[in-house]
């Protein structure tokens, strides 16, 4: 028999055997030693893990009788159960692909050897990972990282979403279980949560629309304003108006909601000083949509400027002098040739921030908090997005499982939004990126 | 060309221009003066103070835990933006130069990342944490931080690296350098507009962060800037308004200041970003 199919049925196994024939020593017992270890955790602990995953704990804390006294057991934990499940799995399928590569590995120095060739030797293996496969071993630190620390969390959310991990049901007085897609059918069906649901869907939507829209829009014309050729100390003009972006906006959205104050804030001060009534700009549930949208133009307007203003300074002077030939006018300069160069340059950025808004946290967090209270919501308030009612739900209702719903169904719509909007650009047709 | 017609609409630019830049220093200025101001509260009769006083800059060290949270902030954003840039740096250069299996598919995983409200994992992460008993610990921040800024910043930096000619690093590698000298002595000289761009933002995100940071640290010593200041004035009936801008004047001026002075690397960023889809 040849060396090749030997060595990878040797390795098949058990891991690290199928090196040791090929004479690879070092490699051979690095490799039996993580197969031993492998499959102790795996053959004495994976099933308790997977039963845990499965049932989300059989036993809940309580007081159980032992003989005439009362005394505390601690029981299961669910959540507890379902991280370790979860880590389990990851860990089981990092496993795997490596019992793999170790198989490959063997057939292929095996191949080699019966080429007549010397196998590679433990110091010459170790320098060519460095070399062949500096990719994968450059990128094995951030894998990691990203693996346990947002690719597990995320599918834990996920999984919430199917569980029913809500008060009052909490571990580990109680136990959590498995309720397929009750929350789902829940939130579209029990009329409490549907008409919120329905209610802060239709707002986002609003909300990201006429949040894009008036950035967009008005970044682009004050980076025109700025532009003209007649417009002296533009270098200054720019400075003022890019403050707005570079402030952190933690720290001015909590001045602006000391600003837009009913009673103390400069704002309705400066109106009365002109005998006008002051605004209800936070307490009134209209007013307080209108304030958020300021605000976010007030925060997002720069961003949109500074990059027509990119756009502006590349588009070549000649264009604009054929355009003098012909006679044409400023405005029609304008329509002619500034606004379609930029709107070109501009549009894929329309799509980002939109998808930007309806994750827009901060602007309503800081500002409003998501009131004026919303007596007809459950949990909620008249300017609350789906990110604020979820985080809402999540850790002032302990309602995980219904936060997770709503986690889920914002990633649809902005994974559709992104994917439709892809579909269209130049680089998906263009660029080997995604494909 | 010159018309009366023309001169009136430069005026009228000028007016806007104007208007529009006090606009955007307003909230700025208000919350400067505010800090100057005597007593403590929002309420105030004129624009421009009456009498100044620094009393509430000296409030902050003396009367709040300000020092220590400061030094907390320093502590997470410094290690958050070390982290966070050597991870991003290294992977978006592999993923941009080299062509290994599953190199497609991991940017597809982290396009589909981007798409889930980014604190969803926060709080599975809190979840998780407070089921294990381990709140209230600065690394768990910077762990996430870092593993965030490589997701939120690879498509940029990947970007950046693309537009580096490979010619560079095959010349450096037949003078006989090996991957990672390449990387060292060619790549990271290379990328300093990226290199600030992206450390600059990471920094930011971990300075300015109140969110994760709140649920994540429990006891007043742990706390960052963010959250302190956060905590100040989102209580209800705070009364502290005054020693709030102070501590709100301290922690944007340098960031403001160093975003304006870096305006050039931004720019550059963000064009770069809007290009990318």
């Amino acid at each position: 028999m040849q060396s090749k199919t030997i060595g990878a049925v040797l390795s098949l196994v058990l891991m690290g055997l199928g090196q040791l024939y090929n004479r690879q020593w070092g490699k051979g017992i690095v490799f039996v030693a993580a197969a031993l270890v492998g499959i102790y955790l795996t053959v004495f602990q994976l099933y308790d893990h997977l039963h845990g995953l499965i049932t989300l704990g059989e036993q809940p804390s309580g007081f159980v009788k032992v003989g005439k006294m009362m005394k505390m057991v601690e029981g299961d934990h669910s959540i507890f159960l379902l991280i370790k499940g979860l880590i389990a799995l990851v860990a089981v399928l990092f496993f795997l692909c490596f019992y793999i590569l170790n198989i490959r590995d063997a057939y292929l120095v095996g191949r080699l050897r019966d080429e007549g060739k010397s196998p590679a030797t433990f110091r010459k293996s170790l320098a060519a990972l460095g070399d062949k496969h500096f990719a994968y071993l450059v990128l094995l630190p951030p894998f990691i990282v990203i693996t346990f620390l947002t690719i597990l969390p995320l599918i834990f959310s996920i999984l919430l979403a199917f569980t029913n991990f809500a008060d009052p049901i909490l571990p580990p007085a109680n136990l959590v279980d498995w309720v397929g897609f009750d929350n789902f059918s829940k939130m579209l069906n029990l009329k409490v949560w549907s008409s919120t649901f329905v209610g802060i869907l239709t707002w986002t939507l609003v909300w990201a629309v006429i949040a894009t829209a008036t950035t967009y829009v008005g970044g682009i014309l004050i980076a025109v304003l700025i532009h003209q050729p007649r417009i002296r100390f533009k270098k200054f003009w720019r400075t003022a108006l890019i403050v707005p972006f570079a402030i952190p906006n933690m720290i001015s959205l909590l001045v602006m909601r000391n600003m837009f104050n009913n009673q103390f804030g400069p704002i309705n001060g400066y109106l009365q000083y002109f005998g006008l009534k002051g605004l209800p700009w936070l307490t009134d549930p209209f007013w307080a949509k209108v304030t958020v949208i300021l605000a976010n133009m007030w925060i997002g307007i720069p961003i949109t400027m500074i990059l027509a203003f990119g756009v502006l300074t590349t588009i070549p002077r000649d264009l604009y002098e054929a355009a003098d030939v012909d006679g044409a006018g400023a405005r029609q300069k304008f329509r002619m040739i500034t606004l379609p160069m930029v709107l070109f340059s501009t549009s894929p950025i329309l799509i980002m921030n939109f998808a930007g808004n309806i994750n827009n946290f901060n602007v309503i967090y800081l500002l409003t908090n998501g009131e004026p209270v919303n007596i007809n919501y459950q949990f909620a308030g008249h300017t609350d997005l789906l990110v604020t009612w979820l985080y809402k739900l999540a850790l002032n209702q302990s309602q995980f499982s219904f936060a997770s719903v709503i986690g889920i169904v914002i990633f649809f719509i902005v994974a559709s939004v992104s994917i439709w909007s892809y579909t269209r650009t130049r680089s998906y047709r263009e660029e080997d990126m995604i494909q | 060309m010159k018309t009366s017609g023309g001169n009136l609409k430069l005026v009228l630019s000028y007016c806007i221009l104007t208007g529009l830049t006090f606009l955007s220093l307003f909230p700025a200025l208000w919350i400067i003066l505010s800090s100057l101001k005597t007593g403590n509260s929002l309420y105030s009769e004129t624009f421009i103070p009456r009498e100044f006083t620094f009393g509430h800059y000296t409030d902050l060290f003396n009367k709040t835990k300000y020092p220590i949270w400061f030094f907390n902030t320093l502590k997470v954003a410094v290690l958050s933006t070390v982290f966070g840039t050597a991870l991003l740096l290294i992977s978006s250069y592999a993923i941009s130069r080299f062509r290994f299996a599953g190199r497609k598919t991991s940017l597809k995983v982290m396009l589909v990342l981007q798409m889930f409200p980014g604190f969803m994992a926060m709080i599975a992460i809190f979840v998780m944490l407070n089921a294990m008993g381990l709140l209230n610990s600065h690394w768990a921040l910077i762990l996430v931080y870092s593993s965030g800024s490589i997701i939120a910043n690879v498509f940029v930096a990947k970007g950046f690296f693309d537009t580096i000619p490979k010619s560079l690093e095959d010349a450096a590698r037949i003078d006989g350098a090996s991957h990672f000298k390449v990387f060292a002595t060619v790549i990271v000289p290379l990328s300093t507009p990226m290199l600030t761009y992206a450390s600059l933002m990471i920094f930011n995100g971990a300075f300015i962060d109140f969110i994760f940071a709140d649920l994540i640290l429990r006891t007043e010593e742990q706390r960052t800037l963010a959250v302190g200041l956060f905590k100040m004035v989102s209580q209800r009936n705070s009364t502290e308004f005054t020693m709030f801008a102070a501590g709100a004047v301290l922690v944007a001026l340098p960031v403001t200041l160093l975003f304006l002075f870096l305006q050039r690397y931004l720019v550059d960023g963000l064009t770069a970003g809007a290009n990318k889809g």
